[in-house]
């Protein structure tokens, strides 16, 4: 049942408004609202209720193993999001003067130091608010730089096919082409079909390594070499940077410019869909173009580096300083994790791909790319059992939800047919993937015998599988009252 | 290890299932010479206790001023509900709803939200957000060049009564794209669009016309003579709106004689704290005929193989993981967690409860205007009438009083003079319902005795340290 639904005209949660009307007479009477908006009218505990009810319809991380590939669905530290919710920082007005800032401002100048440390970037701007606003911003300084050396031919971006969706839309959106690199049957960037496109008109190549197959691009040197010769920048989505954080450096790479998803890494909370942040990291010749604001620490006080001190910057993208209290967040974990827990993240979240990879292997699944060692993820292609058997990976991850567990992610990367891209990260147990495995043999088993019934799955959640197709054809976006209708 | 659960037997356990001697040799496929050994930059690991002992030392360093800023966040009461329940671990560490079934709680929540929004801004059709206001109005602008099937020039006219900072965003994500974004000035007597200088672009090929309300002076626009000029002209009228705000104003969607075509504005005075800024979230909402052009998540509710209601992210060919290099915008990962509480927040509050909000804000902030325009020199600049947040010109350099506020602990408003040298010494001040008269009138008598004991707007003011 919807809330509107549960609506009745006269109620209200009253005590959590002011408990008089105050006069507004003076707003003009053709510029006030005739009608009043049709929200729920309903009690506190309503609500409450309501919600709280919502809230168990969802699997999460808190209630339910989450392997979902390449997001990185890692335990979220409570205590982060306690220190980020702190009055002095909760209550802090984006605009307040630096002498009521400098506790936040110090937070935000340590993490920028961190992340600047364990990327291997001389310099790093925190504001991009998601991982995609930071391929942007990183694409628009690809951009900027080349436009500030009036060399002005580069219209082309190179992404190779296993990239996120996100890659080619970046790039688009900052003016360029995109041309898509293929991938070897080993899963590493196709290096001849590179060479065969890198050239003048070449702005920058966008790589994930390890890439969305779950390998280490093992050619990274030479792909840098390359693109570096033509006069193209490297680009480094942190999407993956779970799998060698403090490990390998995309700095030391030869990565020109990176960003990193701190809900991914930083194990700040998904939150249904976000927030995230994105920040960006650079190398020296990318500096001046970093956006802004950004902190500096300055004769024994933090101050802002905006639009005035940073006059090549590609700006701001959002109104403030991005996603704040995300950022607060990242840097208490990393506080947390310390210098050593850093390496730790890449080593057991690897140690746990590898070992699930292993097992699933040994139970019969199919591997991707059988020779390669497995990153922080792996991909199993289940297409013996959709020819053989009829049942495709959407129905396994179905299944996989009657049997507790949050499907990986499914169809992605597209180039390899009927995936699943499993990523356990660091925080679960060795119980926990074994239940995980001993599920998808048993859904396996149930595929040999009884098809139809992986086919339905699932049949323990509020809802059975969804008509995708009338949702898109018979758009029903938001909720109408009856009398209206 | 923080946060790794492993013991020492089961890593000796898995590493021999594997294969492998250590953990060390699954890393045999990176270069030996890319590897790297010790973060020397970087502090050791911290307890909870110790971090939460730093963090509330900085945090309290920060204080607790009095604070009278606006420009775009809004210190309003949160109802203690809202994040009791939006942090609950289901909603908090759950992830965008790609598996339907398993993500029920937040695809209905989502739903509800965009009932709400439609609700709230009389728009045919919400997402289910973008990243906050500035980049919601970018997105609105590639929406409107997209979906602006009329007009040709790409050409935007963006006023200067729209927030500065949002005017900046908009121009560093749409430059690369042929897009010209052309400066509206503002009455300088009224404080609103100017009207005259509007009707020299009539008769022009404009692809869309941006109209704040109220706009970044606080000041109410005249939304149905600029809509309906828009539609006139063949330009699609986008407005930014403060959600609150449409608590008592005419909604876009009822602007002029055909309504707006997309409303878009920041979500954030909906429940998020102020947090330095972010996470916020900004909305979209948008006519009918638009709704395919839309950038984001959007929620359908559509039935079950067993014909039982359910809901699921629709419309996503529109998206750049179907799409790729031509999805509608790049946008992955939005702002869910904050969508969340502004769900819950406008369930508990309804649309008598924001008016209430948007009412005493409003009348805290003519009482404030009130007060300090008794202060010899102080006075309103703009004649037009407006909502919650109003701009004043001092007798004294703002950068001097403010500064000499705030070391009183009042965060005395948003200087305007750099933005708007035109205008003087000017401040934009807000009083949220939040603030007590006693506030109000503290406020008042520091400001005065400052301007008093500066004594004539040539003398230097000297802060209280």
């Amino acid at each position: 049942m919807l809330i509107f639904e549960q609506s009745k005209p006269g109620r209200r949660a009253v005590a959590q408004a002011p408990l008089e009307k105050a006069d507004y007479s003076d707003i003009p009477q053709q510029l006030r609202r005739k009608r009043s908006a049709a929200l729920p009218e309903v009690s506190e505990m309503q609500t409450v209720r309501h919600y709280t009810r919502l809230s168990q319809k969802n699997f999460s991380i808190d209630t339910q193993f989450y392997p979902l590939g390449s997001c990185t669905m890692k335990y979220n530290p409570r205590g982060a999001n306690d220190l980020a919710l702190l009055p002095g920082l909760k209550g802090r007005h984006p605009l307040a003067p630096g002498s009521h800032s400098q506790g936040f401002m110090a937070c935000m100048y340590d993490l920028q130091q961190i992340l600047k440390e364990v990327t291997g970037m001389k310099a790093v701007s925190l504001s991009p608010a998601a991982g995609a606003q930071g391929e942007f911003a990183g694409v628009a300084m690809i951009k900027a730089y080349h436009d500030s050396r009036n060399d002005t031919a580069r219209n082309e971006i190179l992404v190779p096919d296993a990239a996120h969706g996100t890659n080619p839309a970046s790039a688009v959106m900052c003016g360029y082409k995109v041309r898509e690199i293929p991938t070897d049957s080993e899963g590493d960037v196709d290096l001849e079909a590179l060479k065969g496109v890198v050239g003048p008109q070449t702005a920058g190549i966008m790589l994930t390594n390890p890439s969305t197959l779950g390998v280490f691009e093992r050619n990274i040197e030479q792909i840098a070499s390359l693109v570096h010769k033509a006069g193209g920048l490297l680009y480094y989505d942190g999407a993956n940077l779970n799998a060698i954080l403090g490990k390998v450096r995309p700095g030391d790479m030869g990565f020109d410019v990176i960003h990193m998803n701190l809900h991914k890494t930083f194990s700040t909370p998904h939150g249904g869909g976000g927030p995230g942040a994105g920040p960006v990291g650079v190398s020296q010749r990318l500096i001046p173009y970093l956006p802004v604001p950004m902190v500096d620490y300055d004769d024994d006080k933090y101050v802002w580096l905006t639009e005035n001190e940073r006059p090549e910057s590609i700006g701001r993208l959002s109104a403030f300083a991005g996603n704040a209290g995300v950022l607060l967040r990242a840097y208490v974990y990393a506080r947390m994790l310390g210098k050593s827990g850093m390496a730790r993240v890449a080593e057991f979240s690897t140690l746990n791909a590898n070992y699930m990879l292993k097992r699933m292997q040994e139970a019969g699944f199919e591997a991707a790319y059988p020779n390669r060692r497995a990153t922080h993820e792996f991909i199993i292609t289940l297409r013996k059992q959709a020819k053989h058997q009829g049942v495709n990976t959407m129905d396994f991850a179905k299944r996989l939800l009657d049997y507790g567990m949050h499907a990986p992610t499914t169809y992605f990367p597209l180039l390899v047919p009927e995936c699943l891209l499993i990523e356990p990260t660091e925080t679960e147990d060795k119980q926990v993937l074994d239940d995980f495995i001993e599920a998808m043999i048993a859904i396996q088993q149930e595929a040999e015998s009884n098809p139809e019934l992986v086919q339905g799955a699932p049949y323990t959640l509020p809802v059975r599988r969804l008509d995708d197709v009338k949702a898109a054809r018979e758009l029903d976006l938001k909720w109408v009252a009856a009398a209206a209708e | 290890m923080p946060f790794i659960p492993h013991t020492e037997a089961e890593i000796e356990s898995m590493l021999e299932t594997i294969g492998v001697s250590s953990i060390d040799d699954l890393f045999d496929e990176v270069p030996a010479n890319l590897r790297c050994s010790d973060l020397p930059g970087i502090p050791e690991a911290m307890s909870e206790l110790q971090i939460s002992q730093m963090m509330e030392r900085r945090a309290r360093e920060d204080g607790q001023a009095s604070c009278f800023i606006g420009a775009g966040a809004y210190d309003h009461h949160i109802p203690a509900a809202v994040w009791a329940i939006t942090t609950r671990g289901e909603f908090y560490s759950a992830y965008t709803p790609y598996q339907a079934e398993a993500s029920q709680g937040t695809l209905q929540l989502l739903y509800e939200f965009q009932s709400m929004m439609t609700a709230l801004t009389a728009m045919d059709d919400s997402n289910a957000s973008l990243y906050d206001g500035a980049s919601a109005l970018a997105e609105a602008v590639l929406m409107a060049v997209r979906g602006n099937r009329k007009s040709k020039s790409k050409r935007v006219l963006v006023p200067r009564t729209v927030h500065p900072a949002y005017r900046r965003v908009v121009y560093n994500i749409v430059k690369n794209q042929e897009i010209e974004l052309v400066d509206l000035p503002y009455d300088r007597d009224k404080g609103c669009i100017d009207m005259a200088a509007l009707e020299g672009f009539a008769g022009e090929d404009i692809t869309a016309l941006v109209i704040p309300q109220p706009n970044f002076f606080g000041v109410l626009e005249d939304v149905d003579a600029l809509t309906d000029w828009a539609h006139a002209n063949h330009a699609l009228a986008i407005t930014v709106v403060n959600p609150v705000a449409l608590s008592i104003l005419t909604p876009p969607g009822e602007w002029g004689q055909k309504g707006a075509d997309i409303a878009c504005g920041e979500g954030q005075p909906l429940g998020a704290p102020l947090s330095s800024g972010g996470p916020y979230f900004g909305f979209l909402c948008c006519a009918q005929a638009l709704v395919r052009q839309m950038p984001g998540r959007i929620i359908g509710r559509t039935v079950d193989l067993d014909g039982k209601p359910g809901f699921a992210l629709t419309l996503q060919a529109r998206e750049q993981h179907i799409r790729r290099s031509k999805a509608t915008s790049n946008i992955c990962t939005n702002q869910g967690l904050l969508v969340t509480a502004a769900t819950i927040h406008m369930a508990l509050l309804g649309s008598e409860g924001l008016e209430r909000v948007a009412a005493a804000s409003h009348q805290n902030t003519r009482k404030l205007c009130d007060l300090l325009q008794r202060i010899n020199g102080v006075e309103v600049i703009f004649s037009n009438p407006y909502f919650h947040e109003v701009a004043l010109r001092l007798p004294a350099p703002v950068k001097d009083v403010l500064r000499s506020l705030a070391a009183h602990n009042v965060l005395g408003g948003f200087d305007l003079g750099e933005d708007y040298p035109e205008l003087g010494e000017a401040v934009l001040v807000c009083a949220t319902e939040k603030r007590t008269d006693e506030e109000i009138e503290g406020f008042a008598a520091k400001l005065e005795r400052i301007i008093s004991l500066q004594g004539g707007v040539t003398c230097k003011l000297v802060p209280k340290e």
